[in-house]
């Protein structure tokens, strides 16, 4: 009796915890949402509000005609999609080569590419990587964009763990069948690997459309940023005060993502955690 | 025919790798020691001339003490709270899944945005934490441009972008306590708070390990965005860490010498972070 009175007390103050530990995590974009639908006089109101008071999504239009957010948007999109599938393939490809695959060089290769690990993006790009887009002319173009991340070293090593799961026996009888190793790799291995390719998808492109250095330092003209870069545009602008309209900025920038996250939740948590990488 | 395929496959890989990474690389180690010139007339070589520049540089080592300060801070919290709460969301009760949603969400949303919630949020004016503040302590403050509050407003926002990846390991790993030795633990008398200090967080130390050091490599770098966003490094230099320095130093004050000199010196001590997990954190691979 005494073991089910604690166990109902321990339930009521863990509910009670995850409830306010909920509220702290998810309240940020909550009152973001709010502000975002709020009409200018009520912006400034005291104490501010938590529900909205009416909904006014002038807001929006002004954040969109202030900054150039639907080309913002586009490139965004352009930019995720890119580098998601580009990973997709250099990892699906080199993944299969380390799994599937004994040559020579293939340990030294392998080192080559883990230690790659060790230099982060972020001290990579700031003066060298420019540099080289300033040498290649790619400045202000798609192409410094996307392509210097369309391959990692993490991506490789997380489909080569998938792939040497695949039992050979598979691999041994297509080619008994005639297949060879592209026959085989197209027609069963990746069919056989969707929904790991669909979570490492879901991690690259939530990468991908969150990057903030790189399109900040590449891009030199407004119509080449991204969304990321959208709002800040939209916090320094001369109107900064304006929070009604920065927070709509900042809610639609989030959208995507927040779609992608919530619809897919389960399959993404499965392959992060497998995965161990870092995004 | 077969011979050939590995190296057909690994080809897109490596022009990239090599092409954007390793090309780069060995340029700012080069740079680092080089001497750019006036006039176009190449570069001179200086060795290490950057990089006594640099320690004598009052700026720069203050911002290599912001970032040990922020990272202790930051990683010291999101790893405790993260646990912590981890240890509610493996219990058995209702909303258990809602809840473990609704705290994996900031995951999803980018150091940008995380900077620019958090900034509205502490606006003094139209802010809903800093009229919180206000109504307990009595204070107006303005978080993001005086000291220290600048400092904790960074934190903040920080530490609520990171934990929810802590977590969902956590979450993980604690499920994968063997219920049996919970059981027997319990079955001796061992009260639940030593159940959870010498079971489980001796348990899953592995993961703890993975990510501290996952949640350095993190604060230290992509913390750039929230910085940028909230503080651009102010008030003065007050939270310019070491990668907001190097930005600074190289877009800013035009010193592409004394910036390739940080790259070095924090490519350096990636090494040691990473070589340091590597070396003692081998045990999680073969744990999983």
């Amino acid at each position: 009796m005494k073991i089910s009175t604690q166990k109902r007390t321990d339930v009521i103050i863990s509910e009670a915890i995850l409830i306010i530990v909920s509220l702290v995590f998810i309240l940020p974009l909550i009152l973001a949402l709010t502000m975002s639908i709020q009409p200018p006089h009520v912006v400034f109101s005291f104490p501010p509000k938590i529900l909205p008071r009416g909904l006014h999504l002038q807001n929006y239009v002004t954040a969109f005609q202030r900054v150039p957010f639907f080309r913002l948007f586009l490139n965004s999109a352009i930019v995720a999609v890119m580098i998601t599938a580009g990973k997709l393939i250099t990892g699906a490809l080199a993944g299969y080569a380390y799994a599937n695959f004994k040559f020579f060089g293939k340990s030294f290769s392998f080192a080559f590419l883990f230690a790659t690990l060790f230099l982060p993006a972020e001290i990579i790009m700031i003066v060298p990587l420019f540099s080289l887009m300033v040498k290649f002319g790619w400045v202000n173009t798609y192409w410094a964009l996307t392509i210097p991340f369309m391959a990692s070293a993490t991506n490789t090593f997380l489909l080569r763990q998938h792939f040497m799961m695949i039992p050979k026996e598979l691999e041994d009888s297509a080619r008994i069948d005639g297949a060879g190793p592209m026959a085989y790799f197209i027609k069963i291995l990746l069919p056989l690997s969707k929904a790991m390719l669909g979570g490492v998808s879901i991690i690259n492109f939530i990468y991908a459309w969150n990057l903030y250095l790189w399109p900040l330092i590449i891009t030199m003209e407004d119509k080449m940023k991204t969304v990321q870069v959208g709002v800040k545009m939209l916090i320094d602008s001369e109107a900064a005060s304006d929070w009604g309209v920065i927070m709509a900025g900042t809610v639609s920038a989030v959208i995507p993502t927040l779609i992608v996250f919530f619809v897919l939740q389960s399959i993404f948590v499965k392959s992060l955690t497998r995965s161990g990488i870092k995004g | 025919m077969r011979k050939w395929t590995p190296y057909l496959l690994l080809i897109p890989t490596f022009i990239i790798i090599v092409l954007f990474i390793y090309v780069p690389a060995e340029y700012s180690i080069m740079a680092s020691m080089q001497r750019i010139l006036p006039f176009g007339r190449g570069t001179s070589y200086i060795g290490l001339t950057n990089f006594l520049k640099l320690f004598s540089n009052a700026e720069y080592l203050y911002s290599v003490r912001f970032t040990i300060l922020y990272v202790t801070v930051t990683v010291g919290i999101a790893i405790i709270f993260s646990f912590l709460i981890a240890l509610l969301l493996v219990k058995k009760i209702p909303g258990v899944k809602l809840f473990r949603t609704l705290i994996f969400v900031p995951y999803a949303i980018s150091p940008a945005i995380a900077g620019a919630l958090w900034t509205f949020l502490l606006n003094p004016i139209v802010g809903h934490v800093s009229y919180f503040f206000q109504v307990l302590f009595g204070v107006q403050v303005e978080w993001l441009t005086s000291k220290p509050y600048a400092f904790y407003a960074v934190v903040f926002a920080s530490v609520w972008k990171t934990l929810p990846f802590n977590m969902i390991f956590y979450i993980a790993s604690i499920q994968d306590v063997p219920e049996e030795i919970i059981e027997s633990a319990t079955i001796e008398g061992a009260s639940p708070l030593n159940r959870t200090w010498k079971i489980i967080f001796p348990m899953v130390s592995p993961i703890t390990f993975y990510l501290v050091i996952m949640n350095i490599v993190t604060m230290m770098f992509s913390s750039f965005a929230i910085i940028d966003v909230m503080t651009k490094g102010g008030p003065g230099q007050y939270t310019t860490n070491m990668i907001y320095r190097l930005y600074l130093d190289a877009f800013y004050f035009q010193k592409p010498g004394i910036a390739s000199a940080q790259s070095v010196i924090l490519i350096a001590i990636m090494i040691v972070v990473t070589s340091i997990y590597f070396k003692f954190g081998e045990r999680r691979v073969h744990y999983q």
